[in-house]
């Protein structure tokens, strides 16, 4: 009993510390402004508004860079997944020589320290007109998610039994159109869950969004929001809205495929 | 686009065995053609430009860089105070992360293999913190620590652990505390998560056998669970070691190096170097320090870990 009890406390104690900083996240933000400094400590304002998040949206440049983020991270996804839908596909059903050699070099990617490869990165893409444009950021953004997106679509189609595509495959199907018309649609769930995994991790880049983004127009949400911060006069009721704003899709996402990823982890710790 | 090629090929396919037999060479590399070649181009070409660059004179703004400069950069960063103090940083903060991360997801997923009504309610809000990006993490932590809006330095006060509230992230003595517990708030759940998937994989009657014979809580613990999942800790620190010492968001966002430089690791001190003043020679310099000190840390952990599985057979 004592135990059980001592067990209970314990998560409700990792649970308060998990989501206790995102709740006073929240907690600020539809605090008025008249009450920030006064209410500073309450655990929850007397009044709340939600003029910070009204003023955020109506007079603040956070929609276009909500929306630059949404047009990265969305693309970003899409490209990574249907690379890596390939390529787990090519790991998972096809036995050949150098696959092997093919999945240490992905997993050799992981281990890049990702500081050494910002300039150079910057250098190439330069010249290109790649700097300062979005569509440099989705090149990045997808090579660097695609490793880890390929062994996540390897885990789902190495649970699609292989039957389906080889009776299509007797009846005359060739193979891209086997795995375009049955695999596919039999690994959608790991498609979402690839698709959730990579947006969240794109939403979050912060370095080379810093490094690669000059200009306000076409900077990302971390940017636009660190841009607000290192400004003179700070308030915090407004950064905190767009804190909050810029939260909602990526826990959106995780909340979606929580399972599904874990479970892809679980198939790749077996693995390897 | 792979499409066409396939097309083509098939209907020769029984008639010619030579052709058949190099397009069955040839088909998978079909599908994993575009990614090699976005990998390559994005990620092994850049690494082999960045040790160059750490033997060249690189800076953006200067037409007139770009020389080789042989070791110059390296006798430079011998006598770089900022780095060495950089270095000492980079292991404490690598250090305590990584030790408090391991330590609290390891009891986290030990509590979460304990079945219990409302358990899969609670592994999503306690993995939530994954999923928040990590300037948000960062600038989080930064507003609680904050004595004007945040509350942390009022409870400290209140609990006797500061004199007045203050702000630990202005203070040099304690500063690092503050991406620390930004980082062990962020990265719990990721050991958590693995830690879980490998209790999971114990086969229960070992647990069982083990509790017939006697043997206490603790005992099935130090004989049962931690050989079982030895392996899975030793490959997730040297992972996670890897990852947090290259990791610089969290400190860029909360302290950006300061007070007085005592939050700079050298992650935060490379990107300065190439972010601030644009100097992507020296900057790619102790980059590649950095990555020699990481694969050499690397080597010795799989060392180790090869060791000790020798000696359990």
């Amino acid at each position: 009993m004592l135990k059980t009890i001592a067990h209970r406390v314990a998560i409700l104690c990792f649970i308060a510390f998990s989501l206790f900083p995102l709740f006073w996240l929240l907690k600020v933000s539809v605090t008025p402004n008249d009450l920030l400094y006064s209410e500073g400590v309450r655990l929850w304002p007397s009044r709340v508004t939600l003029d910070h998040f009204s003023f955020v949206l109506a007079n603040s440049e956070f929609p276009r860079f909500f929306g630059n983020s949404l047009i990265v991270s969305g693309t970003t996804a899409v490209c990574t997944t249907i690379l890596a839908a390939l390529m787990g596909y090519a790991l998972s059903r096809f036995r050949f020589r150098g696959k092997l050699w093919l999945a240490g070099l992905l997993l050799v990617t992981q281990m890049f320290p990702l500081v050494m490869l910002v300039a150079p990165i910057f250098k190439i893409l330069a010249p290109l007109g790649l700097t300062n444009s979005l569509a440099g950021l989705i090149v990045v953004y997808t090579a660097f998610n695609v490793p880890f997106a390929s062994f996540l679509m390897q885990g789902f189609f190495d649970g699609i039994p292989p039957d389906l595509e080889e009776a299509a495959m007797i009846d005359g199907a060739d193979r891209f159109t086997a795995f375009r018309q049955i695999i596919l649609p039999l690994g959608l769930p790991g498609i979402a869950a690839t698709l959730g995994f990579v947006f969240t991790a794109a939403w979050s880049e912060m370095i080379f969004a810093l490094m690669l983004i000059s200009g306000n127009d076409k900077a990302t949400f971390p940017v636009g929001l660190l841009s607000f911060v290192s400004k003179f006069s700070v308030d915090y009721g407004q950064m905190m809205a767009a804190g909050v704003l810029a939260l909602i899709p990526a826990c959106l996402f995780f909340l979606m495929i929580q399972r599904y990823l874990v479970q892809g982890m679980t198939a790749g710790a077996v693995k390897g | 686009m792979s499409d066409s090629v396939l097309h083509h090929v098939a209907p020769d396919r029984y008639r010619r065995p030579l052709r058949q037999r190099v397009a069955s060479v040839i088909e998978p590399w079909l599908y994993c053609a575009p990614v090699l070649v976005i990998i390559v181009a994005v990620m092994f070409v850049p690494l082999v430009l960045g040790v160059s660059y750490a033997f060249r004179d690189i800076q953006l703004l200067n037409p007139f860089s770009g020389g080789f400069v042989g070791l110059d950069h390296f006798r430079a960063l011998g006598q770089d105070d900022a780095f060495f103090r950089a270095l000492r940083n980079t292991l404490w903060w690598t250090g305590a992360s990584v030790f408090l991360q391991l330590g609290f997801g390891l009891i986290l997923a030990l509590l979460l293999n304990v079945p219990f009504a409302g358990r899969g309610l609670a592994q999503a809000l306690v993995f939530l913190p994954w999923a928040v990006p990590t300037f948000l993490a960062g600038l989080n932590w930064a507003w609680l620590f904050n004595p004007v809006i945040g509350p942390l330095p009022h409870w400290m006060t209140a609990l006797g652990l500061m004199d007045e509230p203050s702000n630990i992230l202005a203070d040099p003595s304690i500063a690092m505390w503050g991406p620390i517990i930004a980082a062990v708030w962020w990265g719990i759940p990721f050991f958590a998560i693995t830690l879980l998937a490998a209790l999971q994989s114990i086969p229960k009657d070992l647990y069982e056998a083990a509790s017939i014979d006697g043997a206490s809580p603790w005992q099935q613990f130090r004989s049962i669970t931690l050989p079982f999942l030895a392996p899975v800790i030793a490959i997730t620190v040297l992972l996670r070691t890897v990852w947090v010492a290259n990791f610089a968001d969290l400190i860029i966002v909360m302290t950006n190096g300061g007070p007085a430089d005592r939050t700079q690791t050298v992650a935060s001190y490379i990107f300065t170097q190439a972010f601030k003043r644009l100097d992507f020679g020296y900057a790619s310099a102790v980059a590649l320090v950095l990555l020699a000190l990481l694969l050499a840390y690397s080597m010795v952990i799989l060392v180790l870990r090869q060791r000790l599985s020798d000696r359990d057979k």
